[in-house]
């Protein structure tokens, strides 16, 4: 009887999850229809138009596909030099020190820490040190919001290159050494080839989680509703100009925002299956 | 374990209906004789004011609610129109034909005056003079450095540096958006036709952050930024602002006198009126009133006669010198005189199914609430 009730509690709360995630597909496919039916979904795509005025209305989500695209994948570009290094720190040269140990648990702690912080942070610490190195006028911008970014994901890319960099088998990497290969040559031959697949799929949920970001990249983009001109330009993200318009928009604006949403809703959801489908072909190796 | 299990369960399930039933029934006994609410929607830019006036005026009546949602005026407008609200509030007045769409003849009664300020942080400059046109170009991005002779012509002795200029702009719609490109709209023809007025615009220029406190946040840790804030933000603040050139040729400065004084002017019986670029010589251009709106006949639904007047003491405390002297404490400013005649001049034009609600206040009431101008109208 126990064990029963139990079980159902366990089916009766998956399924919840489940209701729950077909519940927020639904609302979020219902309240955009209209944006879709006005434009076309390629049309709103494909359209870097984004004019709030009630004259000339028009809405296009392009400029902030690219905005988020440039960002996220600025940001991975920085943090792929630090994390990989972390990474090799934690699960080759140190594997299993106490050094290794506080190093992985601060980095770990980068990850607790909550977005606005980091978005106050860029604000008023990063943003002056953008501005002196001549970037543009007033700091703000993708440059900006890439590199506090950058910084943000970091553990996330880390944490899991450990793990697999750690996972790569001793007596590969001994024979190596018994053929004479020096410890460099050891890494670029033996432990990346065989963590290949978990690093990249780190990096490509990393990648995700830089794409949805909001708060810190919405105090540190500019929210100027175009395509960026550049590193030194502004932008908006998908997030952010949800983040931003979201309260006051009605009518076509509110569903296109929400079209938005479902937008970065699917590419979320094809960057995460990506990074799954890669792990799982290393398991099958 | 399986008795505790059910009882949590049970306690959890019923936990909202008990609270929910204490609520009710703790407010009940509250109200006592006089049950009433008076519920109103709409504009959010005078929310704060009307937040502290309304909990003030509850405090004078006992068992009296005043309710305020803080939709935005086109929320406002929209209950008003379905009679789900007493008041509506806009920023913004109905125009003729939204005012043929509503259940009935509309009255505006403006309760305060605003501003849309231009602050900016520039070290060493303590005082900036800029023209509407020179606000347009800059935000339109063709005036691009601090040290542009267009700027440094009227700020002679000013040293303006070879800085770029950031303009700061609101991300999400707002009121202080409209007003702001409305004005701009009226004194550069080049804004009104590139940018026109609206709650968001496409810019040109700059870069934008969310309400008055993004705003002004960008704007204070930014050197050469300028952006627009309400007034009632900015000047609780104590942010730089620039002075304004107003139509009579002159710089002023915003204070709650300045934007007051925008109102000297001609205003039309029904108070439907914009007060930006006015010609008052001591008026601050970016001014505008707030309005909240009634119906005329206050007999409509289930509306009781009792309900109507205290909705008419309610407007009637908020033009009084309490209600105003509120709203300057909280950077509003309040109406001038002649703004406060035509007010009451409208109030006593309220009815209920033909009764004047004015006839129905006590002559005590009456001279507390009106001490000037009531007599005059």
């Amino acid at each position: 009887m126990k064990d029963k009730l139990f079980r159902f509690a366990l089916f009766f709360a998956a399924l919840i999850i489940l209701l729950l995630s077909a519940g927020i597909i639904y609302s979020l496919v219902s309240r955009s229809l209209d944006t879709f039916n006005e434009y076309g979904v390629w049309g709103f795509i494909s359209n870097a138009e984004w004019d709030p005025r009630k004259a000339t209305e028009e809405y296009g989500a392009l400029s902030f596909i690219i905005g988020t695209l440039y960002t996220a994948f600025f940001a991975l570009l920085i943090c792929i030099p630090f994390s990989l290094s972390v990474a090799l720190f934690n699960g080759e040269y140190f594997k299993g020190t106490k050094v290794a140990s506080a190093v992985s648990s601060v980095v770990d702690l980068l990850a607790g820490i909550p977005s606005i912080v980091y978005g106050l942070w860029g604000f008023y610490s990063v943003r002056p040190i953008v501005i002196a190195l001549g970037v543009n006028a007033q700091g703000f911008g993708v440059f900006l919001s890439s590199i506090v970014l950058a910084i943000m994901i970091i553990p996330y890319a880390s944490s899991l290159s450990t793990e697999f960099i750690s996972m790569v088998p001793n007596n590969m990497k001994e024979g190596a050494y018994s053929l004479g290969a020096t410890r460099l040559e050891v890494i670029r031959r033996i432990s990346f080839p065989t963590a290949s697949s978990g690093i990249v799929a780190a990096y490509i949920l990393a990648l995700g989680r830089a794409l949805g970001e909001t708060m810190a990249v919405t105090m540190l983009i500019g929210n100027t509703d175009r395509i960026p001109s550049g590193l030194r330009g502004t932008g908006n993200t998908m997030a952010s100009v949800i983040a931003n318009q979201f309260g006051e928009a009605d009518g076509l604006k509110l569903s296109s925002l929400i079209a938005i949403g479902l937008i970065l809703f699917i590419i979320t959801a094809i960057i995460n299956l990506i990074a799954k489908m890669v792990m799982k072909r290393l398991t099958k190796v | 374990m399986k008795r505790l299990l059910l009882f949590t369960s049970l306690l959890f399930v019923s936990l909202p209906f008990f609270l929910s039933s204490c609520k009710t029934g703790s407010s009940d006994s509250q109200k006592g004789t006089s049950r009433s609410t008076i519920s109103g929607a709409g504009a959010t830019f005078p929310y704060p004011y009307y937040n502290i006036v309304f909990r003030d005026f509850m405090r004078l009546n006992e068992g009296l609610t005043v309710n305020y949602g803080a939709m935005g005026s086109g929320g406002g407008i929209r209950s008003l129109r379905d009679r789900s609200v007493d008041f509506g509030a806009s920023d913004a007045f109905l125009t003729d034909k939204e005012l043929e769409t509503m259940n009935g003849e509309v009255i505006h009664i403006a309760t305060c005056l605003g501003g849309v300020v231009m602050a900016y942080t520039l070290e060493g400059v303590e005082s900036l003079r800029l023209t509407g046109p020179l606000i347009s170009d800059i935000f339109l991005g063709n005036v691009k450095k601090w040290n542009d002779p267009r700027i440094t012509s009227i700020n002679p002795g000013i040293p303006l540096p070879n800085l770029d200029i950031t303009p700061v702009y609101r991300s999400d719609g707002s009121g202080t958006t409209f007003n702001f490109s409305e004005y701009l709209s009226v004194v550069s023809p080049e804004w009104n036709r590139v940018m026109g007025k609206g709650k968001a615009l496409k810019w040109e220029a700059g870069i934008a952050a969310k309400g008055n406190p993004g705003v002004a946040g960008i704007v204070q840790q930014t050197e050469g930024a300028i952006g627009y804030i309400g007034s009632e933000y900015a000047l609780t603040l104590n942010l730089k602002t620039a002075k304004l050139k107003n139509r009579a040729g002159r710089f002023i400065d915003a204070t709650l006198e300045s934007i007051s004084a925008a109102a000297n002017v001609d205003l039309p019986d029904d108070m439907r009126a914009t007060i930006t670029d006015s010609a008052d010589p001591n008026a601050y251009p970016i001014s505008l009133f707030t309005w909240i709106l009634v119906y005329k006949d206050q007999q409509y639904g289930n509306r009781t006669k009792e309900e109507a007047m205290e909705l008419l003491d309610l407007l009637l405390y908020m033009l009084s010198p309490p209600g105003q002297k509120v709203a300057a404490q909280i950077n509003y400013a309040p109406l001038p005189k002649q703004g406060l005649e035509k007010n009451y001049r409208l109030l006593r034009g309220l009815h209920y199914g033909g009764e004047p609600l004015f006839d129905g206040l006590t002559e005590e009431k009456l001279e507390n609430r009106t001490e000037d101008g009531a007599d005059g109208g």
